[in-house]
């Protein structure tokens, strides 16, 4: 046989029978020649030939795989069995796919950012060079750990024995100008080796070589490949012009390729660093560092080597004459190497499982649902099946025409889910956390819909399992006898329904506790001070004046004193001013080292570090943060360089006690130089995040002994205006009556970042909300239907004991009491699940327990309710039951 | 439906030729019969029983699954032709493989006939 002539098997068929004809007529033909009557000609070449239909079946059959056969005959009748149910099938079809659709959509979330987040080649050689220095007060506190200095760069790059590669890079800001309108793009700045850690080939042109990083060589600068294509059209004549990057001109060496970032942080220009060794001192801790693992070097092993790195880099590096890297002995600086991949989905990665498991506990409850609707058509079916196993079919072969029917069913569904999933996607694009990596490329692909797949054929065995155990094995006589007649069912019967119930409940509580949690989690977070006020109400605006627009650092602070006044002078304007940073945005912090008035450091001990933020005069005002003590700065002291500073509540109570003890006393970074007087203290400001706690922060003016004057800040404007489009306009003027060429960036409120800072738990909220109800809804419709189920089965029996007189009412307690009874049984097992799994999400949860008494009061209370509400429907119909009717209708 | 799967349950009746051992024979006497030339059915039934001096009485239908095996194996090819008192019929005739195929099953067969005729009458060799 062969597989052409298996499907043209009914072709070949119909060519033996005109064969076979032909052998007839030709035979009656010689018999009517022997002198026989044309009937009995007719007959004798029948016999002759044989049985026609044996040897047709004969050899139809050589054609067939009996399996395959099989297999297609039970699917064309489970189809058919389905579309004779339509509303069975609908209900089983919708309630799958919606199952189906939810764990796919799910599911391409994890895949693209959990199983396959890094997009380089040997991604499992990538580490992150993260160090932790526990003795360095203030930092410990959070968990970015020690960024690398310039000096640990070389000292690690020139001698360690572990990398094929390594280097440094840090997120930037600059204008682009030359064109119509100054622009401010995202800059990352890389060091030598970066890229060939990285090794992704460029799209154009070539990668930054070790000579582009020359201090006072050619400037050269790469191009992402989205602003190549926004700028440039994607023309290969870009490579060799030039580009105004804060206005000094870079020539254009190559482009990245689409949709490559450095770690999870995606850019517009790539340029190199110029490192001048001459002048690299042990401090300056801010670089990422990431390097390529030589092969068979395993991450304890780079750990130990980097240990070894860390005096060589103490002893060949000063912070100037008189220091030595000795005082960096008390930080304790260790090194702690991860994965690149852990770097970039460690954030997420609990809120995707989670959310996983969540939605396949969804699925779970779906399934429960169909199950029992497949025992309910199991019922009705008894007869047909007891039928069919007494005309002669086996046990497997019954057993395998539910299995097939229910795979049927679940495939459909499938199909379906597919379609609704890639809407779901959409939909996670729009909600997901702004830390979920590459959230917009994320898309139905293969892998996913081979999930669907499996998703859908696992579902479906697991579905037609229970009624094909229960209903293949024969109890033809009973059934048979007992056809047309509902006598009272077998306790045994509903046993299995019930336990769905039961699981369903159980389910459904562990998934309304979680959400429960996540809604109070929510709420505690709400209630926090952010340390500003009426988020809505404050515009935020990035501008930057790079030195070699102005370079005289009086003209930048008049500038900056300019642009405040116009922004202040717009109508409805309340207030205006400016820090180095807005809290939660995100840049990269800063941590000096903090001598205080009155204390005293041991010689040789590095003093602890605290956060630190510059800020214009009228800044705290604007912004809503409450002053505690002393006043803000003034714009006179700005412009005479008084060294004022402000510190926060926190570190003012820890270094002096009081706020107000804090006022008038004084603060200094180097032993060397001269004090900052303490003027103010302001209330904490949660800096990091609404959920992290408001680090202990020093305000400076707007001078820095290091690097100068402030030049890059976000400006913040109170107004009722904030957000439209017709005010940013209005402040896009001010800003360009002050200097035409400074670029607007990131217009903003304050209400979209706090937003963004409280995405993870919105996401969770809104994904654990939404499997919550739909469990809840699954569970109602389960309940309803096992009692409704009960029921109609027991018509009879209620038509009896109405007729002896029960009262009504006491035949819907029957029934109601039946749905409290399994519903307690799963709330308990719920309850217990509840207690250990919520333990899990301890990490996404704030200010409330795992074990929140309010949550684990209400969600029993609301299943009840549910469980009432969905028995006493179908228990009222009950009640409604005509004795009369009901016993004449046996 | 039901009973649509209940017939294909009934255990079928075995055809007179389907023994394994007369298998080859008959596909062997089917290409010998198409050694003279392309034939259709009915002449390959009636040349095997006369051929045989009507020992060999078969049920004509019984040789068809037989055509459609040799033919599945490319030991014969097939095609529609008229027969010579102008009916329709299916002419089959030998193809090189069934040729070679004819060869060597005749040489196996005069082979077994020889080796049998030995075990039944040893006495006259």
């Amino acid at each position: 046989m062969s597989w052409r002539r298996f499907f043209r098997r009914a072709d070949w068929d119909r060519e033996r029978s005109a064969e076979i004809e032909s052998y007839v007529q030709i035979e009656t033909d010689e018999n009517v020649a022997r002198g026989m009557a044309l009937a009995d000609a007719r007959a004798a070449a029948r016999r002759k030939f044989g049985n026609a239909t044996v040897v047709r079946e004969e050899i139809y059959h050589m054609n067939t795989i009996a399996f395959l056969d099989t297999l297609a005959r039970d699917a064309r009748y489970a189809l058919r069995a389905l579309r004779r149910n339509p509303t069975f099938t609908t209900v089983a079809v919708l309630t799958l796919a919606v199952g189906i659709g939810a764990n796919t959509a799910v599911f391409s979330v994890v895949n693209s950012v959990l199983l396959n987040p890094l997009r380089y080649p040997k991604p499992e050689q990538l580490v992150v060079l993260h160090q932790d220095a526990p003795g360095a007060a203030g930092l410990a506190s959070f968990s970015k750990g020690l960024p690398l200095s310039t000096s640990m760069y070389f000292t690690y790059t020139e001698q360690n024995r572990s990398f094929q590669a390594m280097g440094v890079w840090t997120g930037n800001m600059a204008n682009v100008t030359g064109s119509a309108e100054p622009e401010q793009v995202r800059v990352t700045v890389v060091s030598d080796g970066l890229l060939e850690t990285l090794d992704v080939p460029p799209a154009a042109g070539r990668w930054l070589s070790h000579a582009d990083q020359t201090p006072h060589g050619p400037e050269r600068v790469m191009l992402s490949y989205d602003y190549w294509q926004r700028h440039f059209g994607g023309v290969p004549s870009t490579i060799g012009r030039n580009l105004i990057v804060d206005s000094r001109p870079r020539e254009i060496v190559g482009v990245m390729p689409r949709g490559f970032r450095i770690a999870d942080t995606a850019f517009d220009l790539l340029v190199p660093f110029q490192f001048d060794r001459n002048k690299a001192i042990l401090a300056g801790f801010g670089l990422q560092g990431i390097a390529r693992l030589k092969r068979g070097v395993t991450i304890a092993k780079a750990n130990a080597d980097m240990a070894r790195l860390i005096p060589i880099w103490m002893n060949s590096w000063t912070n100037g004459p008189g220091t030595t890297g000795e005082d960096y002995k008390t930080w304790r600086i260790t090194p702690a190497l991860h994965s690149l991949r852990q770097e970039v989905v460690g954030g997420v990665t609990d809120v995707l499982w989670i959310v996983m498991a969540t939605i396949g506990l969804v699925m779970l409850v779906a399934c429960a649902n169909v199950t029992s609707l497949l025992l309910v058509r199991g019922e009705v079916r008894q007869s047909e099946l007891a039928l069919r196993s007494a005309l002669g079919a086996g046990r497997g072969r019954i057993v395998g025409s539910l299995l097939i029917e229910s795979t049927a069913l679940a495939l459909t569904s499938g199909v379906l889910g597919a379609v609704l999933a890639s809407a779901g996607v959409r939909v996670l694009q729009a909600i997901g956390p702004a830390n979920l990596p590459r959230l917009t490329e994320i898309s139905i692909d293969s892998r996913t819909l081979g999930f669907t797949l499996v998703l859908s054929v696992l579902s479906g065995l697991l579905l037609g399992l229970i009624p094909a155990w229960k209903y293949s094995r024969g109890r033809i006589a009973t059934v048979l006898r007992s056809a047309g007649r509902t006598a009272s069912l077998s306790r045994e019967r509903h046993r299995v329904r019930d336990l769905l119930v039961i699981a369903q409940v159980a389910m459904a509580l562990v998934l309304l506790v979680s959400a429960g949690l996540m809604i109070r989690t929510f709420q505690a977070l709400r209630t926090i001070d952010p340390g500003f006020t009426e988020s809505e109400h404050l515009q935020t605006i990035r501008i930057n004046i790079p030195n070699s627009l102005v370079g005289d650092r009086d003209r930048v602070i008049r500038i900056e004193n300019g642009i405040i006044d116009k922004l202040s002078a717009i109508p409805g304007v309340a207030a205006a001013g400016f820090a180095s940073e807005m809290p939660m945005e995100g840049y990269p912090s800063g941590w000096d080292e903090i001598f205080a008035e009155g204390h005293t450091y041991p010689p040789g001990q590095i003093p602890p570090l605290f956060f630190f933020n510059y800020v214009s005069p009228g800044f705290f005002h604007a912004a809503g943060t409450r002053l505690v003590a002393g006043r803000e700065l003034t714009w006179s002291e700005v412009y005479n360089r008084r060294r004022v500073v402000l510190l926060s509540e926190n570190l003012a109570r820890e270094l002096w006690g009081t706020p107000a003890a804090a006022v008038g006393k004084h603060i200094r970074e180097l032993s060397t130089e001269p004090w900052s007087e303490v003027i103010g203290v302001v209330q904490n400001v949660r800096e990091k995040g609404v959920d992290q706690n408001p680090p202990e922060t020093v305000y400076w003016s707007l001078d820095n002994p290091y690097i100068g004057v402030i030049r890059t800040a976000t400006f913040v404007i109170r107004s009722h205006r904030a957000g439209t489009e017709s005010f940013l306009n209005e402040v896009r003027h001010a800003v360009w009556s002050v200097n035409a060429n400074l670029p607007v960036a990131s217009p903003r409120t304050m209400q979209t970042v706090y937003d963004e800072s409280l995405t993870r738990t919105s996401f969770t909220l809104v994904m654990l909300a939404i499997a919550g109800s739909m469990a809840l809804l699954l569970g109602i419709i389960g309940i309803y239907g096992v009692i409704s189920y009960a029921v109609s089965q027991r018509r009879r029996e209620i038509g009896i004991r109405l007729a002896l007189g029960a009262e009504q009412g006491a035949l819907r307690g029957m029934f109601v009491r039946h749905a409290l009874l399994l519903s307690a049984i799963g709330l308990t097992l719920g309850m217990m699940a509840s207690v250990t799994l919520t333990g899990l999400m301890k990490s996404l949860l704030f200010g409330i327990s795992p074990l929140d008494p309010l949550t684990y009061a209400v969600v029993p209370l609301v299943l009840v309710a549910a469980t009432v509400l969905a028995s006493y429907l179908p228990a009222r119909r009950a009640a409604a039951v005509d004795p009369v009717e009901a016993l004449r209708a046996e | 439906m039901i009973y649509g799967s209940i017939l294909n349950r009934m255990p079928r009746r075995e055809s007179p030729l389907n023994s394994e051992m007369l298998l080859g024979t008959l596909d062997m006497l089917v290409l010998q019969t198409l050694v003279l030339g392309p034939a259709h059915g009915h002449t390959i039934a009636h040349a095997i029983e006369r051929g045989s001096e009507d020992v060999l009485q078969i049920e004509h239908g019984s040789l068809y699954p037989a055509l459609h095996r040799l033919e599945d194996r490319g030991w014969i090819a097939s095609f529609w032709g008229t027969s010579e008192n102008n009916r329709k019929a299916k002419y089959y005739r030998l193809t090189p493989a069934g040729r070679k195929q004819l060869t060597a099953q005749t040489a196996r067969w005069e082979q077994v006939v020889r080796a049998i005729g030995r075990i039944l009458k040893p006495a006259t060799e």
